[in-house]
């Protein structure tokens, strides 16, 4: 099914980044040269042999941090992506086939919520919620829900009317066979380029987050965290703060190569019903 | 007569705002009580006194119950009373107003460069279409939507303010200050927020001319031998400026909300950076006042570009 020679120069490379950050991720203690917060030179310490990156703010190797960064940055991203498509094709297929008043209630509320910038009410939510990993996963994933709950109900109620539904519901099927083996297969493709996207978005939330100091908080970090602690070093004409911002827009921008292509390939496959 | 219709779906879409509006205060209002403990303990923390938590709970009202608060607030706010700052104790209407102006006047001058810009753009990228114009364009439209405002924000820094030393690093404005030093204090906050939603905009300006071109009336045009560019301006752009004007709406409510980062970055003292300050002294009087003008200038902003789009559907303001 998959083509490696078909496939175009902007997604391999969107590809094999993509890949070299996940292992990064996964590896991150074998691969730092460092401890994440170890001490281990002067403050800001220019890009050296010993040091690749240099150092960050309080003296420890940014390329450690970095990757361990990565580690983190990635972790969470998933794991709120997860729960975010989780939640919202459940509650997206079960609205479309149930109907009625929970398709109401619901569509209704997430149309409320949907109406507030998500930025803005994650800062509400986040000014009285423990600033902890856990809270983030979970307010990132239920806001974010709201876009993936839209395209399943959307491509749910597309599929419901299709005649190998109707005949598992007169066979008697229960509701988790009909969302799980009729609906759940065919509505894959349109969703899952859009499963890069709500990645992408998890990690420029987190990014954003922790970069105005209500993500991951200090000791650990992640690369918006990273971009926060060493921002001051900016003005006195030091980078330190500019690479984990690269690695957060490399990171976005190759995940987007990969969904872009993902999404034209099943547009393509789809035929004529676009 | 042709008023009478308009008239009626654009009071009907101001009151469905309103409605929305409303429903948005409690949600923001129940967004700060989500917690099983009650607010006093996490503003305190773990160490609190008991005293201090009676104190601050007394103070907060929150011996009474979360609805009674919730219009007791409500009430306030419909009055133009914010309330007042824990942390700082000072009214948060009179601290918020200044800050308010200025956060407008930055996402002002981003809009009048950024919208022009992305028209003409669009516009480019569809009489160049497939060409080396359009592919820079979307590729551009890629890279943009996939960078965080921060990673722009301090490469201009330090290109534009530390090492070239054209621009101030910190677009410190206050009262009585020169226009003109005003304007060259925001340049780079307000590059920031142009290139952040240039690309969006771009992007919708020309998927809408795109829409248009493949109508019959187009077709038309091009078999009785008219340009390019004639047909875009003559045929296409009239029918596509209620699209755009949606997507110009919809893309300055994103910008009221990037504002919030582009502030923190440049230390500009607008309604973002109040926010965030406060977001972490856990103030919830401030962080709901501003959440809730931050979801009110949205509502509006999107309820303006839903108006705009009625108006300039010519099949509306003529109706049989």
């Amino acid at each position: 099914m998959l083509d490696l020679k078909h496939i175009p120069a902007g997604a391999l490379l969107g590809l094999i980044i993509t890949a070299l950050f996940l292992f990064t991720a996964i590896f991150a203690p074998l691969l730092a040269p460092y401890g994440g917060g170890q001490i281990v030179g002067g403050v800001w310490e220019p890009m050296n042999a010993e040091h690749w990156l240099g150092t960050d703010n309080l003296g420890r190797d940014l390329l450690s941090r970095m990757i361990y960064g990565a580690r983190i940055t990635i972790f969470i991203a998933v794991l709120a992506t997860a729960l975010s498509f989780g939640m919202g094709a459940i509650l997206g297929f079960t609205a479309a086939v149930v109907g009625g008043w929970f398709d109401t209630i619901m569509s209704r509320f997430v149309d409320l919520l949907m109406s507030i910038p998500t930025l803005i009410f994650g800062l509400v939510v986040l000014s009285v919620l423990p600033s902890t990993v856990v809270t983030l996963i979970l307010v990132m994933g239920i806001l974010d829900s709201t876009r993936v709950y839209r395209l399943s109900r959307a491509v749910a109620a597309d599929i419901n009317v299709m005649d190998f539904v109707e005949a598992a519901k007169l066979r008697g099927e229960g509701m988790g066979w009909i969302i799980f083996r009729e609906i759940l297969p065919n509505a894959l493709s349109p969703l899952i380029s859009e499963l890069g996207l709500r990645f992408i978005y998890a990690v420029l939330f987190l990014s954003a987050l922790s970069f105005l100091g209500l993500g991951v908080q200090p000791p650990s970090a992640d690369w918006g965290g990273m971009v926060k602690e060493n921002k001051e070093g900016i003005v006195f004409g030091i980078s330190a703060a500019l690479i984990p911002a690269a690695a957060i827009a490399a990171l976005a921008i190759s995940v987007n190569l990969v969904a872009d292509w993902i999404l034209n390939r099943t547009t393509s496959l789809k035929g004529g019903r676009g | 007569m042709g008023g009478s219709p308009i008239l009626r779906m654009i009071s009907q879409r101001i009151a469905l705002g309103g409605g929305l509006l409303l429903a948005v205060s409690a949600l923001i209002f129940a967004g700060t009580q989500i917690l099983p403990g009650d607010v006093a303990q996490s503003i305190l923390g773990q160490s609190a006194t008991p005293e201090s938590l009676a104190n601050l709970r007394e103070e907060l009202g929150l011996n009474q119950p979360a609805i009674v608060r919730y219009f007791v607030w409500l009430g306030g706010v419909m009055t133009g009373d914010l309330g007042t700052a824990l942390t700082t104790r000072q009214d948060i209407a009179t601290t918020l107003l200044p800050r308010l102006w200025n956060t407008l006047f930055l996402a002002f001058w981003a809009a009048i460069v950024s919208v022009p810009l992305a028209i003409l753009l669009g516009l480019l990228a569809v009489r160049y279409r497939n060409g080396p114009i359009d592919k820079a364009i979307s590729g551009f439209a890629l890279a943009s939507t996939s960078l965080p405002e921060f990673f722009i924000g301090y490469l201009l820094i330090f290109f534009f303010a530390v090492k070239m030393q054209w621009f101030p690093s910190i677009s410190t404005v206050y009262d009585g200050m020169p226009f003109l030093e005003k304007l060259r204090a925001i340049v780079l906050p307000a590059t920031v927020l142009v290139l952040v939603v240039l690309a969006h905009m771009m992007r919708m300006t020309r998927a809408a001319i795109l829409n248009v071109m493949q109508s019959a009336y187009i077709e038309t045009a091009e078999l009785k031998g008219l340009g390019a560019l004639d047909i875009i301006r003559k045929h296409a752009f009239p029918n596509a400026i209620a699209p755009i004007v949606n997507v110009v709406m919809l893309n300055l409510a994103f910008l009221v909300v990037g504002v919030v980062v582009v502030e923190v970055i440049f230390v500009y003292p607008g309604m973002g950076q109040y926010l965030v300050d406060h977001v972490a002294k856990r103030d919830v009087p401030v962080v709901q006042a501003v959440g809730l003008i931050f979801a009110a200038v949205y509502i509006s902003l999107n309820i303006i570009a839903d108006i705009a789009a009625i108006l300039a559907n010519p099949r509306l303001r003529h109706p049989k």
